[in-house]
């Protein structure tokens, strides 16, 4: 997802000198095309997110449109304070790029894993929050906040993700995306777990259930009119997200949901359970260990359909 | 240009500083009276911006890191045309555009701060974006000293030498205090100069009080910026805090005490009086303060605030210690 993030913006960059990409001392191998191609819209930065952010608000607003980049929480948790007051405050047209969202880091260690990215980040006034979930996604994505005029926040995989989507009409920043029609059951989906949600998909369709399936590339702004629709179009939301359950995307959708007068449907959040990663393992392994995996998934919504007889 | 000299605009400040922490119950009069001089002749005689046409594309960019002594901003914006002076006094009521930190929400502020460590970073960025595009005009970034506790202040100062960022001018007000003492009792910095050169930092040092000597300041630092080494220049201002009002000067207590009514306010406005240059209106009050009430015996003068001075730790090192005589302007000497 990375590669395609960075040949996207090595495209849309050719054609608009005013991009600039920064990075925080990461991106070895992987940000050479873009350097090499266009290196007077190149910064490192060195190891020192704080400054590469309240730079990068000093350059947007000099008109600059500013990507920084690094990997888990370095250019979001470690430089957050910069990210409010720097770039959101001043409405600064700011990219926060994270690479490895969630387990993608996994055998690194807890300090490379991004898991409450998404809650910190939504907390913010003024910050647009993005998380694809398959490579078509990460190109939509890229595109729109190249277009967007304001600080935002792209989550991304690593590497390996698919394409899930074909092609995706009519993109747009705020706008969730159909993948299935279904009925009783909907999947709510955000960022890189999609490849576990539709693994889930296919094996509950296979146990003769028909569940819908939703991709949310953005967290904020939220689809809140899709939510109140599905709220009462099905009987179960199941939301899921390599995330915190505390404070992300199912707690986004709780939000939506608690808040309504007429609804059929409940939730259920899949998610981290407000714990570290502690364990150590690639990203499939951990998401087997912490509950989110296609297996954990189709297993809770069972339960629940059990229980509702 | 604007017609006031920067001694002029900087006594303004001074006493619009006092009353608009007198009215306000506000903070940080300390620091504003400190920075006073710096602000002074920097919008009075060194900033290329133009009040009618407050985003005008090739005007200097100033940030005042040190966002606390936003009121020194807000005097000097007021002076210089950018709104009206009256406006002063709403600092920090209800509906105000002028908020305790300083805030963008309002003409002539290029950055919004508050937080420490902010500003040379935010200006490092300007400057990096006004290279890339060619760009003339310079970037000024007024730092505190004890702001350079922040780790950031010392990326940014990496960044700037290594991209050679010599349109960027930082000036330490160098006031030796910060929220609780003296800076060399909190976290020692000196050699402060050193420590900039070790950057790679054209390294001026001053009397950050002293009109002449920051003009001389500026001067030089136009002069680096023309070297062939084009490395960024930080001048140390060496000011004292609560400079121009003697029961303020060198006592932590005025980090945040406000000159209350009776001899505090009396005091120190009957003191500008005594200092105010030729050719400025005090607009508050213009003769000065009649029968003027003065401290007594038992009020709070000249007293040691500093947490040092009352922590009697019994941690393993010998605690280094500086003090200045509280309420004079003296320099500060170890002990």
């Amino acid at each position: 997802m990375r590669d395609t993030f960075v040949k996207t913006l090595v495209e849309l960059a050719k054609g608009n000198k005013n991009i600039e990409l920064v990075t925080g001392d990461l991106g070895f191998g992987v940000l050479k095309p873009y350097w090499e191609q266009l290196p007077d819209q190149f910064t490192n930065a060195g190891i020192a997110e704080q400054n590469m952010t309240s730079m990068a608000a000093g350059m947007a607003l000099e008109g600059k449109v500013v990507f920084t980049y690094s990997i888990g929480n370095f250019p979001t948790l470690r430089c957050l304070e910069q990210i409010r007051n720097d770039c959101a405050y001043h409405h600064a047209n700011v990219k926060i790029v994270c690479v490895g969202g969630g387990f993608v880091y996994g055998a690194l260690g807890m300090s490379h894993q991004a898991t409450e990215d998404i809650a910190v980040l939504r907390a913010l006034p003024d910050v647009v929050v993005m998380a694809p979930g398959d490579l078509v996604e990460a190109i939509d994505c890229t595109k729109a906040l190249v277009d967007y005029e304001g600080t935002a926040y792209l989550r991304l995989g690593r590497g390996g993700e698919k394409r899930i989507h074909d092609k995706i009409d009519n993109f747009k920043i705020g706008k969730a995306i159909k993948v299935k029609d279904g009925k009783k059951v909907v999947l709510f989906s955000t960022g890189a777990i999609f490849e576990e949600v539709e693994k889930a998909y296919d094996i509950l369709v296979e146990k003769g259930y028909e569940p819908a399936v939703y991709t949310f590339p953005t967290i904020k702004p939220l689809d809140v009119e899709l939510i109140q629709k599905c709220s009462k179009d099905f009987d179960l939301i199941v939301s899921c997200e390599e995330h915190n359950i505390v404070g992300g995307f199912g707690s986004a959708v709780a939000e939506v949901m608690a808040e309504m007068r007429d609804k059929k449907a409940y939730l259920i959040r899949v998610g981290i359970n407000d714990e570290y990663g502690s364990i150590v393992g690639n990203q499939k392994y951990l998401r087997e260990q912490y509950g989110i995996a296609a297996d954990s998934i189709v297993e809770k919504i069972e339960k629940e359909i059990e229980i509702d007889g | 240009m604007m017609t006031m000299t920067g001694e002029q605009l900087a006594w303004k400040i001074r006493r619009h500083g006092v009353e608009m922490t007198h009215l306000s119950c506000g903070s940080h009069i300390g620091a504003i009276m400190s920075v006073a001089d710096i602000m002074g002749v920097l919008y009075a005689e060194i900033l290329n911006v133009d009040s009618n046409n407050p985003e005008w594309e090739d005007r200097d960019r100033f940030i005042l890191g040190k966002g606390h002594a936003g009121a020194a901003v807000y005097a000097a914006l007021a002076e210089r045309g950018f709104f009206d002076v009256e406006e002063l006094k709403t600092h920090y009521q209800n509906g105000s555009r002028l908020s305790g930190h300083v805030s963008h929400h309002l003409p002539g502020v290029d950055f919004s701060t508050g937080s420490l460590g902010h500003g040379l970073p935010a200006g490092v960025g300007m400057a990096y974006a006004a290279k890339k595009d060619g760009k003339k005009h310079k970037v000024y970034v007024v730092l505190g000293d004890g702001e350079c506790d922040e780790g950031s202040v010392w990326e940014a100062a990496l960044f700037a030498n290594h991209f050679r960022l010599n349109n960027l001018v930082a000036i330490i007000d160098h006031n030796h205090m910060q929220s609780m003492d003296f800076q060399e009792n909190t976290l020692e910095i000196e050699d402060f100069g050193m420590k900039w050169k070790a950057f790679g930092w054209n390294v001026i040092e001053i009397d950050g009080n002293n009109c002449d000597e920051l003009r001389s300041a500026f001067k030089q630092a136009d002069e680096y910026a023309a070297d062939d080494n084009h490395k960024p220049t930080v001048i140390i201002a060496n000011t004292v805090k609560g400079c121009g009002v003697s029961f303020m000067q060198n006592d932590i207590l005025w980090h945040y005490r406000f000159p209350h009514d009776g001899w505090e306010y009396d005091q120190a406005v009957t003191e500008l009086h005594k200092i105010k240059p030729e050719g400025v209106e005090d607009i508050y009050t213009p003769n000065g303060i009649e029968n003027p009430e003065f401290p007594m015996e038992n009020d709070d003068v000249g007293n040691d605030h500093t947490l040092t001075y009352t922590w009697n730790t019994t941690y393993p090192e010998k605690m280094r210690r500086v003090e200045a005589k509280s309420g004079t302007g003296e320099k500060e000497h170890r002990i």
